[in-house]
């Protein structure tokens, strides 16, 4: 059975538009071999469909009409959405470490109230609690008798739901500051849910988007809380005060890393995939204007420019799937090393490449869910086409944990300590270990088809990466000769060093993408599709920033041309197999919630159906009966 | 006296921001008239400001904190009483109208925009003397409030492509007019979902068995007097959208509706009673206000632009972040080079932009002139430029206005920054008034042709002389083999560089649509191979247009100290726009390694130029607090004690204890 099949609304099961239909007429692929890959084996789609029909089937986690609501009714709904759900666990018997509610979050991700108490405040509590405080507080927080938020920088849910939170805080004892540390503190009466004394607390106000999240303000004035309080596990306060470092704190890191890994996943590329789906799908059923005289309006999926908006889109959000993926297995590698072994010597590379990777797929899945949005005309402005909801919400990402340049500059200032490194003739770990080699000189492909060889795309980030870095850390260094101070020179710096790490990035993901195909080679059908999307995602990239790479004269404006045709050829064979590649993500229509990207392609149907279910259109119009009555009444005689 | 200050209550300025204002190397009023074209301008301008900020009727609650519906009729009342005020105020000058509505919209839009914009001039210019006779004055007056009903649920940029009737009746003398298709329902109209009465439908005229394809009707839709849909007619609300909450964009389905015969726009093409057809005498009439719109958003894009930077920037001067230096205080964020280098590209384009939308204006009513004379010659161009222009101008400030935003991290995704506002009402631009990928695609049509003209021999004038030396002395391999001695300060040896690289991508375009022909393609489907490339060309020749009008203007400057500013502006403009497209002059051999590598540093040099006239820049745009609506940018910079005072008003701490504690977390809590 396709994939699809299953997908399709309930509504009309039996109609289909046949623009969409005769897409999927021959897949030179099984999409369902796809949908596994993507799932990470057949068992996991198994398991996902299961925790999907639960849901859809469960009228209180109905997206239906959402768009229609006010701020506080989105809230509302989202405190109402979370605690059924803890219900429903109970009910079902799924674990809090099941694959089962891994899946529930990931599906109900943008409507479920306390995602930061789930997210962020058990997990610190995890990390950095000794295994007394685990006891204590994990368990009344996973049954919500405590509903937590983690109060660093920006607030999560503070605003009305949360009666605890871990706050970062400068510790003070014995006259003398140990840096930042975490207390867990309650805020909130436990009776009746009013702030306690001293503590002052609210909403943030409306926001771009996020509605259904409290963000909140916190303002402590003479707290008192118990010394055990504070999260003991890496250090300790003695009850007369004395401060013990107990072994190393960077683990802390590793909580702040696999938050990322997580919302890389869930916040980023989900975004994308779905505004890909989308907008594929509503490209194969639009019509524009005519390609030939005489024929029929074309597909606006025919046309070269639509390709290049949209295609490149879908291979990033297949990049970013990878890279995840790897991040995330490298993340457990390193914990497993710590946690057993005590060896955190990988934890530099794994806090330099998880920030520069944030920054780069959390700049280009916004860009792209925003480019999806506006391919698809007039109709990516409606809410009901579900874009701008994915859009405001996947570029919240650009400035939470950790705002972009500043984390770009974290990879830069790791990078540039690689190349000291060098100086001295030490190790590298991994992913950096290129810097070692010599830097290469002119590209060897000499016709177009040299650019399908990934071998040679990948020496040709590379290239840049290392060029870049390298003149970075010239840069850095000709001006600390010069005498300028460290600070100066670094601001001085700045600009290119962030390029340089942006360009690290880059070449990790090409990297990655290439690695993953390798391990494709005994499903040579799934494998030509993968490679053709990674093809079009290293080409576009290299075109894209042609600058960088034609610079140093690596490539000839020959060879870019060469790519240049290249690329586009790729996008008409894309083209060819666009909406199974994107039937393959296997969103139900309930999850997408798009008018416009239904599995079924009857987009316009469904935007006058849900159109006519708008509230204004519920009830006379008071705004008339105020203000514009009066004036009408006038006309009534004359016309 | 200083141009912010008069406006300033009495509340502390933030000292930073003082300091930053003391710095500044030039006269910020000087600039403010420059910008607004004199000081008396600037004088009038601020005058009808002043009506609107000091009118206690038109102030209004926070509009970040009403429902959609809320924010509907606010916007509906503001625009009746617009109305009012503009006559007590006796405002005519379209211009000072203008001034005075964006001062009371906050830069919004209102529910009555199309009755203004389009409905009324419409009439104006498709009307016959009797129907204006019975039409104007009503809807002058408000009595009649009309949209325009072009798009179609299925249908957009391709407009012969819509799919409404109106099918003519000689038995009656009636047109009978309906949505045939689901796609043919009107969709997206402003004012037609809940506030129009009467609306002109753009459809496909039928008479005598002929199709004579689209013209324009008027059709009511709205009973007078009980505001209820007329038979026939189903209209209503789209539904939430991206932004445009004040506005009411509307679905319109007709079946079997009757308007008289006399309902018809018969100024140019006609209905004759028994149904025979009288042909338009051109159909170049009604590109006019087309052009006119296109034009007009390119001075929207710099007004949205200049506002983000505004915010952006004030708010980097006021805000402090980790150390530079160990031990030292926090740093301004301005002083970071990342941030500079975020920000100050976007307000030379700013002011680049501003430059070209006064050019647009001034353009289209000179050409306006000559049309009226019966000179149809410079259209052409106008057209082409406009579509493009407004293409590239809208991309590039949307973009703007979002790293703008991004550049105040959290805060900026905070509603009272002011700045989610200001994106998602200026990016429908990119869609409205001609989708941008096809309006750069008609651009290249026109580059196309006149590439092909100045090939066979023409000499060609205007924005696209300089292809006439591409086809003449230069072949496109000298091109490349240029010598490449350059100055990178010169700024006439730029805009140069800016023609080189236009030409050379129109070329390419058109060598590749040749090749693709060769493959035995047809001109469509060459055309449609070829249009990624073909888009690159207009998007260069438009940047082009933008650095040429910019260096233009550096001419017109007399006070030196704000020549030396403005100089520096387009230096940067310009020379941004080459380090961000490096690949295409190195492509083009127009600039060689090491020149790019100076390129680079240069535009790094100028970051720490511009810093200390930053704050200065954006206080010539001259901003009324009350317009930018944001906490960030506030004139006086005293953004922390305002964020907290706004916050506290929010409707989710309108009690201490949220309901759905009570409705589901306490249940919860007291089960376990």
């Amino acid at each position: 059975m396709a994939a699809g099949d299953r997908r399709m609304s309930e509504v009309r099961p039996a109609v289909i538009n046949p623009d969409i239909a005769v897409e999927r007429t021959a897949p030179s692929f099984q999409v369902e071999k796809l949908v596994s890959l993507l799932d990470g084996g057949a068992e996991r789609t198994r398991i996902r469909r299961t925790v999907e029909h639960v849901i859809i089937a469960d009228a209180v986690f109905s997206q239906e009409n959402q768009y229609f609501l006010t701020q506080p009714e989105q809230y509302e709904l989202a405190v109402k959405k979370a605690v059924h759900l803890r219900q429903k666990m109970e009910d079902l018997g799924w674990t809090d470490d099941g694959p089962e509610m891994w899946f529930a979050f990931r599906i109900l991700g943008g409507n479920l109230a306390f995602a930061v108490h789930s997210g962020v405040f058990i997990p610190t509590i995890t990390e950095l609690g000794t295994d007394a405080q685990i006891a204590k507080w994990v368990p009344l927080a996973r049954d919500y008798q405590i509903i937590g938020t983690y109060a660093q920088t920006e607030l999560g849910h503070v605003g009305s739901s949360a009666n605890h939170a871990v706050v970062l805080a400068q510790l003070y004892t014995q006259g003398k500051c140990h840096g930042m540390h975490a207390f867990i503190v309650q805020i909130r009466s436990l009776l009746d849910h009013s702030a306690l004394p001293g503590v002052k607390i609210g909403d943030i106000g409306p926001k771009m988007g996020l509605e259904h999240v409290d963000n909140g303000y916190l303002m402590l004035q003479n707290i008192r809380i118990p010394k055990d309080n504070m999260l003991n596990r890496y250090s300790e306060i003695t009850s007369d005060g004395r401060y013990i470092k107990k072994g190393s704190d960077r683990i802390n890191y590793i909580a702040m890393v696999f938050t990322r890994v997580k919302i890389i996943t869930e916040e980023m590329v989900t975004a994308l995939s779905k505004a890909c789906v989308i907008a594929i799908r509503y490209s194969v059923v639009r019509r524009q204007s005519k390609l030939k005289p005489g024929e029929m309006e074309a597909k606006i999926l025919d046309y070269q420019t639509q390709q290049q908006k949209l295609l490149p889109q879908l291979a990033t959000a297949f990049a970013f799937h990878f890279m995840a993926s790897s991040l995330d297995t490298f993340c457990n590698q390193v914990k497993v090393q710590i946690k057993s072994k005590g060896d955190a010597s990988s934890l530099p590379e794994l806090h330099a490449l998880s920030a520069g990777l944030k920054a780069l797929i959390s700049d280009a899945c916004s860009a792209g869910v925003e480019a999806c949005r506006r391919a698809c005309g007039g109709h990516g402005y409606s809410k009901l086409s579900g874009l701008p909801s994915l859009y405001s919400r996947v570029v919240a990402s650009c400035t939470y944990e950790g705002e972009n340049t500043v984390l770009q500059l974290q990879t830069a200032r790791f990078l540039i300590k690689c190349l000291n490194k060098i100086e001295c003739g030490e190790p590298l770990p991994q992913s950096v270990s290129y810097l070692y080699e010599p830097i290469t000189h002119d590209c060897s492909a000499k016709e177009k088809s040299d650019f399908l060889k990934p071998f040679l795309y990948i020496e040709t980030y590379k290239h840049r990466a290392h060029r870049l870095i390298k003149d970075a850390g010239i840069k850095l260094q000709s001006l600390l000769q010069s005498g300028v101070e460290q600070h100066v020179a670094w601001n001085s710096t700045s600009v290119q060093l962030a390029r340089a790490a942006v360009a690290h990035c880059h070449y990790i993901v090409v990297k990655n993408f290439v690695e993953t195909l390798d391990g494709l080679k005994f499903e040579p059908e799934i494998q030509q599709v993968i490679k053709m999307l990674c093809d079009l995602y290293a080409l576009t990239g290299i075109l894209d920033n042609a600058g960088d790479f034609l610079h140093d004269g690596y490539l000839t404006g020959k060879q870019l041309d060469l790519m240049t045709a290249c690329q586009l050829h790729l996008l008409s064979l894309v083209r060819k197999e666009a909406v199974s590649i994107a039937d393959a993500f296997d969103y139900p229509d309930e999850q997408l919630n798009s008018a416009i990207g239904t599995y079924d392609g009857l987009a316009y149907q469904r935007l006058f159906e849900w159109a006519q279910k708008a509230p204004t259109n519920a009830k006379v119009n008071p705004a008339y009966e105020k203000y514009l009555k009066p004036r009408f009444r006038l006309a009534q005689s004359k016309l | 006296m200083h141009c912010g200050s008069c406006r300033l209550g009495v509340a502390a300025m933030n000292p930073e921001l003082r300091k930053e204002r003391e710095l500044a190397s030039f006269h910020t009023e000087a600039l403010t008239h420059i910008l607004d074209g004199g000081a008396e301008k600037t004088r009038r301008r601020r005058e009808i400001e002043a009506l609107m900020l000091n009118d206690p009727e038109l102030q209004h609650e926070d509009l970040n904190f009403l429902s959609r519906s809320e924010r509907y009729d606010v916007a509906v009342k503001k625009s009746a009483l617009m109305v009012r005020k503009i006559r007590e105020h006796a405002i005519s000058n379209p211009e000072e109208i203008m001034w005075f509505k964006r001062t009371c919209l906050e830069s919004k839009v209102e529910p009555l925009g199309l009755h203004f914009a389009m409905f009324i001039p419409t009439l104006e210019n498709q009307c016959t003397s009797e129907q204006k006779e019975k039409w104007l004055h009503p809807s002058y007056t408000q009595q009649i409030i009309g949209t325009y009903a072009q798009t179609e649920l299925g249908h957009g940029s391709f407009i012969r492509g819509l799919e409404t009737t109106a099918t003519y009746d000689p038995s009656t003398q009636e047109f009978v007019l309906n949505s045939p298709t689901v796609t043919s329902i009107k969709w997206w109209p402003g004012g037609l979902g809940k506030t129009s009465n009467h609306a002109i439908v753009l459809a496909q005229l039928y008479t005598q068995g002929q199709c004579k394809g689209l013209h324009a009707f008027i059709v009511p839709i709205r009973k007078m007097g009980t505001h209820e849909p007329l038979p026939g007619v189903v209209v209503g609300d789209i539904g939430p959208k991206f932004g445009y909450d004040e506005v009411d964009n509307g679905y319109l389905k007709l079946e079997n509706v009757r308007v008289p015969r006399e309902n018809m726009l018969m100024r140019y093409a006609k209905v004759m009673p028994d149904g025979t057809y009288m042909k338009p005498p051109s159909d170049k009439l009604t590109y006019g206000t087309m052009v006119f719109i296109r034009s007009m958003i390119v001075g929207d894009a710099a007004r949205a632009l200049s506002q983000a930077c505004t915010i952006a920037i004030r708010y980097s001067a006021v805000r402090h972040q980790s150390e530079l230096k160990p031990g030292d205080p926090e740093p301004q964020i301005l002083d970071y080079q990342t941030q500079q280098y975020k920000l100050f590209p976007l307000l030379v384009t700013a002011y680049a932009f501003r430059f070209v939308g006064n050019f647009m204006r001034d353009t289209y009513h000179r050409i306006t002139a000559d049309m009226n004379d019966g000179d149809y010659s410079q259209l052409p161009e106008l057209h082409a430029l406009s579509a493009g222009l407004k293409a590239f101008t809208s991309w590039v400030a949307s973009a703007g206005i979002e790293e703008c935003r991004m550049a105040c991290g959290g805060h900026g995704y905070s509603r009272s920054s002011g700045l989610p506002d200001i994106y998602v009402t200026f990016s429908p631009s990119c869609t409205y008034e001609g989708e941008n990928t096809v309006m750069m695609l008609q651009t290249a049509r026109y580059l196309f042709k006149s590439y092909t003209q100045a090939k066979s021999g023409q000499k060609l004038s205007g924005t696209v002389a300089y292809l006439n030396d591409l086809c003449g002395h230069i072949q496109p391999q000298q091109v490349a083999s240029r010598p490449m001695v350059m100055d990178i300060n010169d700024i006439s040896r730029l805009v140069e560089a800016y023609q080189l690289r236009a030409a050379n991508l129109v070329e390419a375009a058109a060598r590749n649509y040749r090749m693709e022909l060769g493959r035995r393609k047809n001109k469509e489907e060459a055309w449609n191979s070829t249009s990624v490339d073909l888009v690159r060309a207009s998007g260069a020749h438009c940047h082009h247009v933008v650095v040429k009008l910019f260096a233009a203007k550096l001419s017109e400057i007399t006070d030196t100290a704000i020549y030396d500013v403005l100089s520096t502006l387009c230096l940067m403009y310009a020379l941004y726009g080459i380090s961000k497209n490096s690949g295409d002059f190195l492509h083009a051999g127009i600039l060689n390694d090491l020149q790019i590598s100076q390129v680079h540093q240069r535009v790094k040099e100028l970051l720490a130029v511009i810093r200390p006239n930053a704050v200065a820049l954006v206080d010539a745009f001259d901003y009324p607090d009350a317009v930018l609506a944001s906490v960030l940018g506030r004139y006086d910079g005293n953004v922390y004690e305002h964020m907290f005072e706004w916050a506290k008003r929010s409707p989710l701490n309108k009690t201490e204890v949220h309901q759905s504690f009570y409705k589901y977390l306490k249940p919860l809590q007291s089960k376990l």
